[in-house]
């Protein structure tokens, strides 16, 4: 292998540098109006009159009476309960209710809306809430035999706050009038998303096409909610008949727009006194906000990893997703996982407290290993990686000696083991039926596919497995810009299964065109014969079987694992928590590309450490009350800890080259890690962020 | 130590920002550009001609990477949304408008500044310089170079900043360790998380350079 498992350089690359790239807001259409969206200012209740004080001239107003009469004020997407303007009822803060446009920006963003509420208790306690939006159950063995086993019972509760993502571009989509229907140009992670959202809201036969511009981040925060603004503008264009452009500023994205879900687990535990697991009971509550949108889908794969990557044979894990009176929570790199991990990790380090072992002991003796079944009863195979990357992390960090030295200091030492599943949940991938792409160009082939390039290197990744499997040189292989009417749907860009699924479609397409080619070169090929394309569609593995009634079977067609030592120091006066290291063994499958990937586990890691310790999300009354990046805060380098990244390989036998997902991985590990060295420390506590004023809290109460 | 809970009293869901009092560029001076223009960004667009007089706009010689632009602004308007606005060069970035993350870095007289605090019209005389105004790609400066080498970006969208922010540091007084790097990079957010590769390009170069160390 040449390119694959090579640093090539980023196809994005010099146009980032130079500042080239194209993103949403830096384009200009003729015509083009601004768009503003007025939202709810309470939290629950009713619309009962909307006024409008001021010169309506020149401006464009919208309304829900202005949903096509073809269409549905949905916005499609798992369930049909999200409107892309309000009815009658208000469910939240910073719901879309009037839709405003003018050539001036200055006088749209004047403009006085007044809306007149009739007012309802709210609700914003999850455990207070009696609407669930999800509910499920994983069962194994039998929980009362396996507390019947143990010697010693360990319970805990733990809780995870909102996350805020702050992609530093803020969402924004042009919406532009075009063939009868409409074309949206946009800083979105799952163009095929919007085209489903779009067909709801115009009708399934309108003329739909999303065009995804260079995207500034997205981390999950761009993979729902820019159809909800797709939707907007679009509504916007086709009354005024103009181009109209929708950005928001960072205070209406991180009001308005979605954030990770808060949660709370509880764990109750036995254990024999060697430390083996017996039964574990696990109840997993989310916060869902006010509509469904993907919380079913967060809350299944936070249940799936809710008993960490341990062996149990009782094993009973109940999950809800509730509503609240809170904008809606979405996808956030990890989906569920970083909060049930969170809550297994901290976990661990109080059983083996309770059992007066250390916490590589507790996790040595019940770590995972092929021919172990997980809490779903997958058994796991040779890919299986738990002992391999928590043995290396420990005996790198030299983490026994390490925190008997530091006792007595003020500095902790924490580790947390975790893994993650690779691509949609069960036979997720089945129903999606993804599609790539490979067409001849005259000088290689192009790549066409819907997955998006939001940073984490999709087009160069994508393009060294082509240029490998076609033995081509890595500059042939070009990357179409995803256009829903000329790129296959490949599926959402989530997951972490841009590199694992899609990725291996394009493998075998290019496997195709190789057996085609013959002897010539795609472009000898393209001169002798013309133009020429391959689409062939995922084939998951055969062997896979879910169940979704039961929550049983083959989760995920593999996991990527991880172990992640971190060292705080503890400011005595302040209780400001400072991480100083953060050591980070992940498995991965095969690195396609060994600098991306380690790109990826540096900024999952540090989105994790910012998860871990100051990013809080002060809501109140509903409303994000810190929504700048001032009183949001989210790790700077100053704050980022020095990092010691190592790639494990364990090739995953389906994915291309052996790759198995690997963007979220990073994001489960930060968190438990860091409790776990304050635990070290003898501060006691299960929440995050781990904040001055909780640490000193849990310091009075030592 | 910011306050967390502490609500930022000048926003709320209905009201957007500040921009109420500090307002964009003259909207006109965006339209008429924007008709002679297809979908693309307009970073190749001509240095904008003498514009024409729009009530409630006033004259401004700005000299941009060498290039003196004769326009009309609103004198409410930031160096960045003029920047980007008005004289269509979109490689400053905006991520937060308020001083907070660094994407709109741009240089005045060879100083760093967050171009979104700075008032357009404050800036007449002097020299300001954009990504743009740095390197092309067949000749970029080594900064650039030293970041596509490192991958010292994913999103690429704090990256103009970086680079600027990044530029300005080789002269100013830093001593040689990556933490002093830190120090004075830590005013550009990179919520990518691309902090090591930062530092790495910008270390290359100051070795590359030998920048003296402060
Ligand atoms: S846009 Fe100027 S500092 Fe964020
Ligand atoms: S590269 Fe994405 S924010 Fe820095």
């Amino acid at each position: 292998m040449s390119v694959v498992g090579t640093s090539v350089a980023r196809k994005d690359g010099i146009g980032k540098a130079t500042g080239a790239a194209k993103y949403a807001d830096d384009l200009s259409i003729p015509g083009m109006l601004f768009g503003r969206t007025v939202r709810s200012t309470i939290p629950c209740g009713r619309v009962k009159r909307i006024r409008y004080d001021f010169d309506t001239t020149g401006f464009t107003i919208v309304d829900r009476r202005d949903i096509p009469l073809d269409g549905r004020n949905v916005v499609a997407l798992i369930e049909d309960d999200q409107p892309f303007l309000v009815e009658r009822d208000v469910r939240h803060v910073a719901e879309p209710i009037v839709l405003l446009a003018h050539a001036d920006r200055e006088k749209l963003l004047a403009a006085d809306v007044i809306i007149e509420y009739e007012v309802e208790p709210p609700v914003f306690d999850p455990e207070a809430s009696t609407e669930s939006l999800k509910t499920l159950t994983i069962d194994k063995g039998h929980l009362d035999a396996g507390f019947a086993q143990a010697d010693v019972i360990v319970e805990g509760t733990y809780r995870t706050g909102h996350q805020e993502h702050v992609y530093i571009e803020p969402n924004g989509v042009i919406a532009v009038p075009e063939d009868g229907g409409i074309a949206i140009f946009g800083s979105i992670q799952c163009p095929f998303y919007v085209v489903k959202a779009l067909k709801s809201l115009l009708g399934p036969k309108a003329h739909v096409r999303v065009v995804q511009t260079e995207t500034g981040g997205g981390f999950g925060g761009k993979e729902e909610y820019p159809s909800m603004i797709a939707g907007h503008a679009t509504l916007l264009a086709l009354k005024a008949g103009l181009p109209v452009k929708i950005v928001y500023d960072r205070t209406e994205d991180m009001i308005a727009t979605t954030k990770r879900h808060p949660s709370i687990v509880r764990h109750r535990t036995g254990v024999k006194r060697d430390g083996t697991l017996v039964a574990m009971d696990v109840e997993v509550i989310l916060d869902g906000g006010a509509y469904i949108t993907l919380s079913p889908v967060v809350l299944s794969r936070g249940c799936i990893h809710a008993a960490g990557p341990y062996r149990c044979d009782n094993v009973r894990i109940r999950g809800r997703a509730m509503l609240t009176n809170t904008p809606p929570n979405g996808a956030f790199r990890g989906f569920g996982a970083p909060q049930t991990i969170f809550a297994i990790e901290a976990h661990m380090d109080r059983i083996a407290e309770a059992l007066g072992v250390d916490p590589v002991t507790i996790r040595e003796r019940n770590a995972l290993v092929p021919g172990d079944t997980t809490a779903t009863g997958q058994r796991l195979t040779a890919d299986c990686s738990a002992l391999p990357v928590l043995r290396e992390a420990v005996e790198r960090t030299d983490f026994r000696r390490k925190r008997e030295a530091l006792r007595g200091t003020n500095r902790g030492i924490g580790l947390s083991l975790f893994y993650h599943g690779s691509g949609f949940t069960g036979s997720g991938e089945l129903r999606l039926a993804s599609k790539a792409a490979l067409e001849l160009t005259d000088h290689g082939v192009r790549i066409l596919v819907s997955s998006t390039e939001i940073g984490q290197g999709t087009r160069t990744m994508h393009a060294q497995i082509v240029a490998e499997t076609l033995g081509i040189p890595y500059e042939d292989v070009d990357v179409a810009q995803p256009d829903t009417t000329l790129v296959p749907d490949s599926g959402p860009t989530v997951a972490s299964r841009t590199c694992m699924v899609v990725g291996r479609i394009l493998q075998r397409c290019a496997e195709d065109l190789k057996r085609r080619l013959g002897d010539l070169t795609p472009a000898e090929y393209y001169r002798a014969h013309g133009p020429f394309t391959i689409v062939r569609e995922h084939e998951p593995p055969g062997w896979i079987q879910w169940d979704d009634e039961t929550y049983t079977g083959d989760a995920y067609a593999t996991y990527a694992w991880g172990c992640d030592v971190v060292e705080v120091e503890l400011d005595a006066d302040t209780c400001e928590v400072r991480p100083l290291h953060l050591t980070a063994v992940q498995e991965v499958g095969k690195a396609i590309h060994p600098a991306l990937a380690r790109g990826q586990i540096e900024g999952g890691s540090a989105q994790g450490i910012g998860y871990a310790i100051v990013e809080h999300v002060a809501m109140r009354d509903g409303v994000m009350a810190n929504a700048s990046l001032t009183n949001y805060t989210i790790p700077t380098t100053l704050d980022t800890p020095a990092m010691d990244i190592v790639l494990l390989e364990n090739p995953y036998e389906d994915g291309p080259f052996g790759a198995k997902g690997l963007g979220e991985l990073p994001m489960d590990g930060p968190a438990p890690a860091v409790i776990n060295a304050l635990r070290h420390l003898g501060v006691d506590l299960s929440e995050i962020p781990a904040t001055p004023e909780r640490v000193m809290s849990a310091c009075g109460s030592r | 130590m910011h306050d967390p809970d502490a609500p930022d009293s000048d926003e709320s869901p209905h009201r957007l920002t500040r921009r109420g009092f500090l307002t964009q560029a003259g909207m006109a001076g965006v339209a008429s550009v924007a008709a002679a223009m297809p979908l693309v960004g307009a970073a190749e667009a001509a240095p904008v001609p003498e514009a024409p007089d729009i009530p409630g706009t006033v004259p401004v010689a700005l000299r941009i990477n060498g290039t003196t632009h004769r326009i009309r602004i609103d004198p409410r308007a930031t160096l960045l949304d003029t920047l980007r606005e008005t004289v269509h060069l979109t490689g400053t970035k905006k991520g937060c408008d308020h001083g907070q993350c660094g994407a709109c870095t741009v240089h005045v007289n060879g100083q760093r500044v967050n171009s979104c605090l700075r008032l357009a019209l404050m800036h007449e005389g002097d020299d300001i310089t954009t990504i743009e105004g740095i390197g092309v790609p067949e000749a970029l400066h080594p900064m650039q170079a030293a970041f596509v080498a490192h991958d010292g970006y994913q999103c690429g969208y704090c990256t103009s900043g970086q680079i600027m922010s990044a530029v300005a540091l080789l002269k100013e007084p830093c001593g040689p360790s990556d933490a002093d790097v830190k120090e004075l990079m830590s005013g550009n957010i990179c919520r990518c998380g691309a902090y090591p590769n930062i530092v790495a390009a910008i270390q290359q170069v100051r070795g590359n350079t030998r920048v003296s160390e402060g």
